[in-house]
């Protein structure tokens, strides 16, 4: 059996069927990131807060996130999603069926973990901010809202990149969880060439390779991104 | 709070919590013993060794557990006439045996990288001092630098293990009655959600009782930096 010819585009090759798969895994992680952020942000936000009430839930939020297995993660939104949405449904027009998508499912919950760590990560960006940034916006009239914008927010993104980069590819990896719940992700079209071709090693060989491939081509990005955002920091002569 | 499910459940819950507990304990101590030459082969002079070392550490990091699980799970079985011939097929037929395997082979990359960093950590001056006392390097490795580079691991490999204690759960995908394979199976049979946030309970509660195991080990190793917290205060 030629494996090469496994790996063809068209009807009895599975290069299109992985390729698909690969888009959805990438598509799924782009569509987490900027939920994960926004949230991972709020959380670092509410753990910093002066009510004590508002602190503690986000302490637990994040401790209980990051406690969870992804994959438990993804089974309690999945399931706890329908039954909320069918008791939902049930109110407005009894009777109604209601099926949860598993996109959005796969990215609620892969967004609820990243925001668990990223909360994390800007909770210690914001401990290495000095006072002077604040002190210093204040003196120059600039009010709370505008401080944070203009003078906190970039500095605060520069400081988070290292942590959040890294959390960026778990993401990537633990997007291969929501093939347990019927998303077509890389990883259910190789389990679905191997069912058929019975070739799990080389199947399942180049669905790491297409992984790691993800991960380089982040690495990169990343690189890139970094040099960006330390461009306007002098080096220490 | 259905208690007539925790009592039909529940003990099979508590009995894969206790898989779950062997399966993260086996593959954190074996991946331990192998991460320390891979360590050593990362800081190697001989360059091939550290382009091996390197090469494995980055492949393993760079993709999913699960597909790590499923390439020698699945993978395995298409190689039954040779395993069969070396006599190891029993163990390859084993969704536990393979689970294992490829946590053993997965945590040893990240702990490799922790062991590597704690170890470069300790102070030249550590190596310097130790070799003009004449000990020679296999003795000043063994009692003046991974001495200290355990206390310097010792929280990143907590770290690890909480990372290997969630990992773990993928197990219950190729078949192992661990935590998430019994609460699946319960699920599967009662349609109660109720099992799944029983999981989530027992699952943070063994991630916390961890942590709290390193927090108490920590203090203990680092009691001899930080005398003052308990001494009596004085002038």
């Amino acid at each position: 059996m030629d494996l090469l010819r496994l790996l063809s585009f068209g009807p009895d090759g599975w290069g299109d069927d992985l390729l698909a798969g690969a888009s959805l895994t990438i598509r799924l992680a782009l569509a987490t990131l900027p939920f994960g952020l926004a949230l991972g942000l709020l959380v670092a936000f509410a753990r910093r807060s002066q009510l004590k009430l508002v602190r503690g839930l986000g302490h637990a939020y994040a401790t209980v996130f990051r406690g969870l297995p992804e994959l438990l993660t993804i089974f309690i939104v999945y399931f706890g999603g329908q039954i909320l949405l069918k008791d939902l449904a049930g109110l407005v027009a009894p009777g109604s069926q209601v099926e949860v998508n598993g996109f959005i499912a796969g990215m609620v919950a892969l967004g609820v973990v990243f925001s668990a760590y990223a909360s994390e990560v800007f909770l210690g960006a914001f401990g290495n901010m000095s006072r002077g940034q604040y002190e210093a916006a204040y003196a120059l009239g600039l009010r709370r809202q505008t401080t944070f914008r203009l003078v906190i927010f970039p500095q605060l993104i520069r400081l988070a990149l290292p942590g959040l980069a890294n959390l960026w590819l778990a993401l990537l990896k633990d997007t291969s969880l929501v093939s347990v719940i019927a998303i077509d992700d890389l990883l259910r079209m190789t389990g679905i060439a191997v069912r058929v071709t019975k070739e799990p090693f080389f199947f399942f060989g180049v669905a790491c390779l297409i992984y790691l491939l993800m991960s380089m081509v982040s690495s990169i990005g990343i690189a890139a991104v970094e040099r960006w955002s330390n461009r306007g920091v002098g080096r220490p002569a | 709070m259905n208690w007539e499910l925790l009592a039909t459940y529940g003990p099979r819950m508590l009995g894969g919590l206790v898989v779950t507990i062997e399966l993260v304990t086996l593959s954190i101590v074996l991946g331990g013993m192998l991460a320390l030459p891979i360590a050593f082969a990362r800081m190697s002079r001989i360059a091939p060794l550290r382009w091996v070392s390197y090469a494995y550490v980055y492949a393993v990091r760079g993709t999913p557990l699960l597909a790590q699980t499923f390439l020698v799970y699945y993978g395995a079985g298409q190689f039954r006439p040779e395993l069969q011939a070396i006599g190891l097929w029993w163990l390859f037929r084993d969704a536990f045996f393979c689970c294992v395997l490829t946590f053993t082979l997965n945590t040893a990359a990240y702990q490799a990288e922790i062991y590597r960093g704690a170890i470069r950590a300790v102070p030249r001056g550590q190596w310097e001092a130790a070799a003009s006392l004449g000990l020679g390097r296999l003795a000043v490795l063994r009692h003046i630098i991974l001495t200290q580079a355990f206390r310097i691991a010792l929280r990143p490999l907590g770290n690890e293990i909480v990372l290997m204690i969630k990992g773990s759960s993928v197990a219950a995908i190729v078949t192992v009655f661990d935590l998430m394979g019994e609460t699946r199976l319960a699920f599967s049979r009662s349609f109660d959600f109720q099992v799944y946030l029983w999981a989530a309970v027992l699952y943070l509660a063994l991630v916390e009782t961890l942590r709290r195991v390193i927090d108490i080990i920590e203090r203990r190793m680092t009691r001899h930096i930080h005398p003052a917290s308990s001494a009596p205060k004085t002038g």
